[in-house]
């Protein structure tokens, strides 16, 4: 299989999330890609237009792909628009996961910032599925309005679910939200969990990322076990164009999953 | 049986970096206090004559906006601390608080602590470094709102 050349998936759902978010089931294909493991990500094309990074929000029932994007690019806009029964292409899977299993035993602390949910998703979703496995799962989940929201319904599912705790806040909230208000960092002064004997896995607008991993450091948490999905301009996802470097990191291939005590010096290089 | 001010005070984790002898000075100004949800603890522009160490519950904080009504501005949930403005004059407060869900915590006579804080120095400094960290903290949690890190903007 060559890498630099997408398969066609064909969508089969196709559901909005949002006003300007999409969540795409795409069908498994006779000859599908290497399995996805979450926090990976694959090179989406809109044939004709151009390809994104979007990461795996999901799989589907039939080892298929879920992805959920925001059209905010004439690309994305155009993935955005897809309705079921046409083909996108796919390349990947590409980067670094969360490698959830290596938090087993551990309690886990889940920070979301805006889409930054869909990448995290599947560490939820992983997470319950072994729940035995793991400790508390803490969710923290920060949009700009209630209406930014994504996966609502899973998100209140999730908090039924014991030794999980769902708590979302929102920026700026409307005249019907009566749910917590302010950045989602407000949240981890009041999330249960043990700093020594936890693994956090965020993901957000890189500041948010910044800001949250440290105030989990503060509050004792080893700077390795706090892991961040970094954003960078991604292309071949092989590490050959260098258009993603960060320092010393490609982050198609070393990330985009990266320890804090990795990305947290390079994150703060303004040159970077 | 429900434990005094006294007993709160001493393992209320806000109050964490005082001295024993400093915890039970700022216990004799304490009183239980609890909302029910949906209860007003204070109005904006009223006089800032007391503040809360939250034990459990969330408060709302918010103002008065013409033709949106009362808009939330930010919310404080567990053990923390409501109210600095009885801090420093005007002793008014800035904005208003509602419970959002039943609180239980501590209510402080703010002339009394201030009293204190002027009759002993070291008190006084010692009350001020449980504050200032929580008034960064809360600002910069406000600057961060302010960039709109969430907001749409272009790319692929």
């Amino acid at each position: 299989m060559n890498v630099a050349v997408p398969v066609p998936y064909r969508v089969t759902h196709r559901r909005e999330d949002t006003d300007d978010t999409v969540t795409l089931t795409l069908e498994r294909p006779q000859t599908p890609l290497p399995r996805f493991a979450p926090g990976q990500f694959a090179m989406l094309t809109s044939y004709g237009v151009g390809e994104v990074p979007i990461s795996l929000a999901g799989s589907a029932p039939d080892g298929g792909l879920v992805h959920t994007l925001r059209a905010v690019g004439a690309v994305t806009r155009a993935l955005h628009a897809v309705r079921p029964g046409q083909v996108v292409g796919v390349r990947g899977p590409f980067g670094t996961g969360w490698d959830v299993p290596s938090a087993a035993g551990r309690d886990l602390v889940v920070v979301a910032g805006g889409i930054g949910l869909a990448p995290l998703r599947p560490v939820v979703l992983a997470a319950l599925a072994e729940r035995s496995r793991y400790g508390r799962v803490a969710v923290l989940v920060g949009a700009r309005t209630p209406s930014d929201l994504l996966y609502i319904d899973e998100l209140s599912t999730w908090d039924t679910i014991d030794g999980v705790r769902v708590d979302v806040t929102v920026d700026r909230p409307d005249a019907a939200w009566s749910g917590h208000v302010g950045v989602v960092t407000t949240l981890i002064d009041a999330a249960t969990f043990d700093p020594h004997k936890s693994v956090a896995f965020v993901c957000g607008p890189e500041v948010m990322m910044r800001f949250v991993a440290e105030a989990l450091v503060g509050r004792g948490m080893p700077a390795h076990d706090v892991r961040v999905s970094l954003e960078r301009n991604m292309h071949c996802g092989t590490a050959w164009c260098g258009h993603c470097q960060l320092g010393p990191l490609l982050v198609c291939r070393d990330g985009p999953v990266v320890g804090y005590d990795v990305a947290g010096p390079l994150m703060r290089v303004r040159e970077l | 049986m429900t434990a005094g001010p006294a007993d709160r005070v001493a393992v209320h984790p806000f109050l964490a970096g005082l001295t024993a002898e400093q915890r039970d000075a700022l216990a004799a100004d304490a009183a239980p206090a609890s909302f029910s949800s949906g209860q007003r603890l204070f109005a904006s522009g009223s006089a800032a004559e007391v503040f809360w160490l939250l034990e459990s519950g969330s408060a709302a904080l918010d103002l008065p906006v013409p033709g949106r009504g009362d808009v939330v501005v930010e919310t404080l949930t567990g053990a923390t601390v409501l109210g600095w403005s009885w801090l420093h004059p005007p002793y008014r407060w800035h904005f208003g608080a509602v419970a959002r869900e039943p609180c239980v915590g501590l209510v402080f006579d703010a002339s009394s602590v201030r009293g204190r804080c002027a009759a002993d120095p070291a008190f006084g400094y010692a009350v001020l470094n449980l504050f200032t960290p929580v008034i960064i903290q809360r600002l910069q949690a406000t600057r961060l709102r302010m960039l709109d890190l969430y907001a749409p903007r272009t790319a692929p």
